[in-house]
């Protein structure tokens, strides 16, 4: 009887969430605070918050339980990021947890067949198997690839186990391919990672441009926020900067479409017009900026052991004047397609005293061969009219992934990063062997793999045994056939935690079945600072355990107990407060664990029982230490650093043979490879597969109508997919583009593994393809 | 026995007798949104008669001005599903 009433109780959530979907679609800002009391009336369902599971807004919800079974989701309204509102894929995330599939058994290859084995067997196979090869093939030919989808107790374990425990810096993890651009652009600019700002920027700011950025689909929670306060305000503008027509230019209040790749240039542009309209603040440049340039024709990694190592060479505000020559409006407008006059309004709206401007990005300036060069560039327009750090004036770098910030970036899983600085650096060495309990020596102070490299060592054979957590890199990988052929590859050992079957745990020797989000104790650092504690809510399915608690297993049967001593009751609150004591400074200090537990997100640098809101601003901000209004302290001359960039083209740009640009990304509907939304029936119905969308006039030029087959073929690979004309998005003539959430269609087995030299950042928005009526 | 979900769009300015009208009825559960004119209605029936007849109450309502549906569901069309969604 119970059982009957929890079933019923549950799909009533699940109509009314629909309903509260659609509605939050139609009227952005709508909320709904009477289903509670009327749920709560009935007695069937208690609330528990928890951060969102997708994207790296960090929307808090309200989890709703029935029994031992989340039933239902709502926005918080305690948390400042949503303030009570949800998307499509919040209010069903819970539905995500019961797919009919989930992996809830160990599995192990035996005989070339997946046969399921107790999770201990499981573990102790993967702890002897790494053993042997470490003994087999050195420390460096074993490797953990992660993921901004991490907690950051799974991303803190990891490193410890692999960089302070197994000496190996061959830690990485998936949010290279989203979010390492963004980090390298921080560092160059600020000598420090992560936004000065916070969301409030949004209510704050009369101006708002979007770069490459389809927040309406990708941060639709942002966007509403950004809706909502043109609407209630008189004075605020939003401007889509773009390679293709999207949800969010529809909603601007105007487009501005750019040639790809071609943003450095505008970008240049915009600061040649502050320049040459002397719109610079003097007063702020001249206190907290210096003029640097850098090396350039810098390559695109496509070769193997690529390396490159920028130089910075101070240069003067004269120089970086006569470098911007090269950038009028009427010659980047030959360049990018976009006109003069265009360019001479948006740089209008950043050199207007009177307005506050923000600048929104995600994957379009990061996923980019030149991405940190771009993202230098745009911090370039905010210094040089001093529109930063303060209310409303923010260059705001978002990120995709629920913890790209909090487990990728502050616990620093990727190959050069500790949880404090980077291992070339023998004081954050030492600081890690202190605070792990290590011998001194224990962390290598060399770098190995990037993840492109990475993947290319496993195909190699440099790496030979590969543990790969909450992330699905045969699906994201570009010019994935390779990589797929590597990890096939004899006497190569692969190890896949994950939710649901996916085409990386297709190539697993071993499967851990993982425990999700809220089946788990953990942590999520979202876009601005924001630290997001949840509880364990409801059980993992069968033997299901949390990543943390795979890899403690394993470093235990590896002989570090020491090491990893927690219980199982406790171990999350005991780990955090030891990551905290690598942040112990007003730069960084991160809340205590109790903190955490109460509150809905907790922005850091948290000092003296406060979160920091703007950076580098004396009266927010308790690291500014200089005396004056802004303290840049992250670079040692205490300055911002302004960047000669130049305009360089892409990797590989359409030709005679190879005539169309390439560009891939995401729908609101379902989160990156689709493994938890495609379970989801309503997310799944929405958009049930993958399609190529074309601009009309194209596809009338190849016969095509809607629906139809179009074959994309590009050097290393095609694929043939349904054609969308006229969708939600369009793109111009000679470019296609698609989403990569289905993997019944690997687009990535097209796309190419260029990246950033200095980011080492893949760019999947950028190659070159030919199509054919299939 | 089907589980609908609706948004429902009160005439103006009869959002409170809107909700305290469908509330009334048996099988309808309405909740509003706080700044907008709308509320969210699921209905669960127990067959096909009362859902029905839950069908021309509704239209017959006069202060709702629409009604338009987010989501189906009826245990008869989804029998195989059952235990996968049991607790
Ligand atoms: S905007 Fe992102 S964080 Fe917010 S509910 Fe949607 S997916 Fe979740």
């Amino acid at each position: 009887m119970t059982m009957k009433l929890d079933r019923r109780s549950f799909i009533k959530s699940a109509a009314a969430t629909s309903a509260i979907a659609t509605a939050a679609t139609l009227f952005p800002g709508i909320t709904f605070a009477g289903w509670d009391k009327l749920q709560d009336a009935s007695g069937m369902i208690t609330w528990k918050k928890a951060p969102c599971r997708f994207c790296g807004t960090g929307c808090g919800v309200l989890v709703g339980v029935s029994g031992d079974r989340a039933v239902a989701v709502k926005g918080d309204p305690n948390c400042s990021v949503n303030k009570g509102l949800c998307c499509v894929k919040g209010y069903h995330s819970v539905q995500a947890l019961y797919g009919k599939d989930r992996l809830t058994t160990a599995k192990v290859r035996k005989n070339g067949k997946m046969v399921e084995v107790p999770i201990k067997d499981a573990l102790d196979l993967i702890a002897s198997k790494m053993k042997e090869t470490i003994t087999k093939h050195g420390k460096d030919s074993v490797a953990m690839y992660g993921s901004g989808q991490w907690t950051i107790p799974d991303g803190y374990v990891a490193s410890k186990l692999f960089k302070g425990c197994l000496g190996t810096n061959n830690v990485e993890a998936n949010a290279r391919l989203c979010m390492a651009s963004a980090v390298t652009g921080f560092l160059t600019t600020f000598g420090t990672d992560e936004p000065m700002g916070c969301y409030e920027d949004i209510e704050e700011a009369n101006v708002i441009i979007t770069w490459g950025n389809n927040m309406a689909e990708m941060h639709p929670v942002l966007f509403s926020r950004m809706l909502a306060s043109r609407k209630r305000k008189t004075n605020v503008e939003i401007i889509d900067f773009a390679t293709r027509y999207t949800r969010t230019s529809q909603a601007a209040d105007k487009s501005i479409i750019f040639k790809p790749q071609t943003d450095l240039a505008v970008a240049n542009a915009i600061c040649y017009e502050i320049v040459r309209n002397d719109w610079v603040n003097w007063d702020f440049v001249h206190k907290h900026t210096a003029f640097y340039k850098g090396k350039t024709n810098i390559g695109y990694g496509l070769e193997d052991h690529f390396k490159f190592t920028d130089k910075a060479e101070p240069i003067s505000f004269e120089d970086f004047k006569t470098f911007l020559k090269d950038y009028t409006p009427e010659r980047v407008e030959k360049i990018s397609g976009v006109s003069a006059r265009d360019i001479r309004y948006m740089a209008s709206l950043y050199g207007d005293p009177a307005k506050k401007v923000t600048s929104f990005w995600c994957m379009g300036m990061n996923q980019h061969t030149r991405g940190t060069w771009i993202n230098n560039l745009v911090y370039n327009i905010h210094l040089l009219v001093g529109k930063i750090s303060t209310p409303g004036n923010s260059p705001f770098s978002l990120t995709g992934q629920p913890s790209a910030c909090g487990t990728v970036r502050e616990v620093g899983t990727l190959t050069h990063k500790l949880p404090h600085g980077v291992v070339m650096n023998e004081g954050h060495r030492k600081m890690a062997e202190k605070i792990w309990d290590l011998p001194a020596g224990s962390v290598d102070p060399k770098p190995t793999y990037h993840t492109v490299e990475m993947f290319r060592a496993l195909d190699r054979g440099d790496i030979r045994f590969m543990w790969i957590q909450v992330t699905n890199p045969m699906v994201t990988m570009p010019k994935l056939k390779r990589y797929r052929d590597g990890a096939l590859k004899e006497d190569r050992f692969i190890v896949v935690s994950d939710v649901y079957p996916t085409p990386t745990t297709d190539v697993a020797d071993v499967i851990l079945p993982a425990a999700m989000w809220v089946e788990q104790e953990g942590m999520f650092g979202n876009s601005e600072r924001r630290t997001q504690h949840f509880d364990q809510i409801v059980p993992p399915p069968g033997e299901a355990m949390s990543d943390t608690w795979q890899l403690i297993e394993v470093a235990r049967r590896l002989g570090f107990e020491k090491q990893f001593p927690w219980s199982e009751e406790e171990y999350i609150g005991k780990i955090w407060e030891e990551y905290r004591k690598f942040h112990d400074s007003p730069k960084h200090n991160m809340a205590p664990y109790k903190v955490l537990k109460a509150r809905s997100g907790v922005q850091w640098p948290f000092v003296n029982g406060k979160e920091t809101r703007w950076r580098f601003n004396a009266k927010h901000d308790p690291a500014c230490s200089n005396g004056e209004d802004f303290h840049f302290y992250g670079k040692k001359n205490n300055k911002a650093w302004i960047w000669a960039r130049p305009y360089e083209p892409a990797a590989e740009s359409p030709d005679q043979e190879y005539n169309f640009w390439l560009n891939t990304g995401r729908v609101v509907e379902h989160w990156h490879t689709g493994s938890m939304t495609r379970r989801v029936p309503i997310l799944h119905n929405a958009v049930p597969s993958s399609y190529v969308e074309l601009n009309p006039d194209d596809a009338a030029d190849l016969g095509v109508v809607n629906g139809e087959m179009v074959k994309i073929i590009s050097r290393r690979g095609e694929i043939t997919m349904p054609a969308q004309i006229n969708g939600r998005g369009v793109p111009p003539r000679g470019m296609v583009f698609v989403p990569f959430f289905d993997e019944k269609y690997l687009i990535n087995e097209v796309t190419l593994d260029s990246f950033c030299p200095i980011s080492k950042q893949p760019d999947y928005k950028k190659c070159a393809v030919k199509l054919e009526k299939a | 026995m089907p589980i609908l979900g609706y948004i429902t769009i009160p005439q103006s300015g009869a959002k409170d007798r809107l909700l305290a009208e469908l509330n009334d009825i048996e099988f309808c559960e309405a909740f509003p949104a706080e700044n907008a004119d709308i509320l969210v209605l699921v209905t669960d029936t127990p067959d096909k008669e009362t859902e029905e007849q839950l069908q021309q109450q509704l239209k017959n309502i006069p202060s709702l001005e629409s009604l338009s549906m987010t989501f189906g569901y009826n245990d008869e069309l989804h029998k195989g599903e059952h235990d996968d969604n049991e607790a």
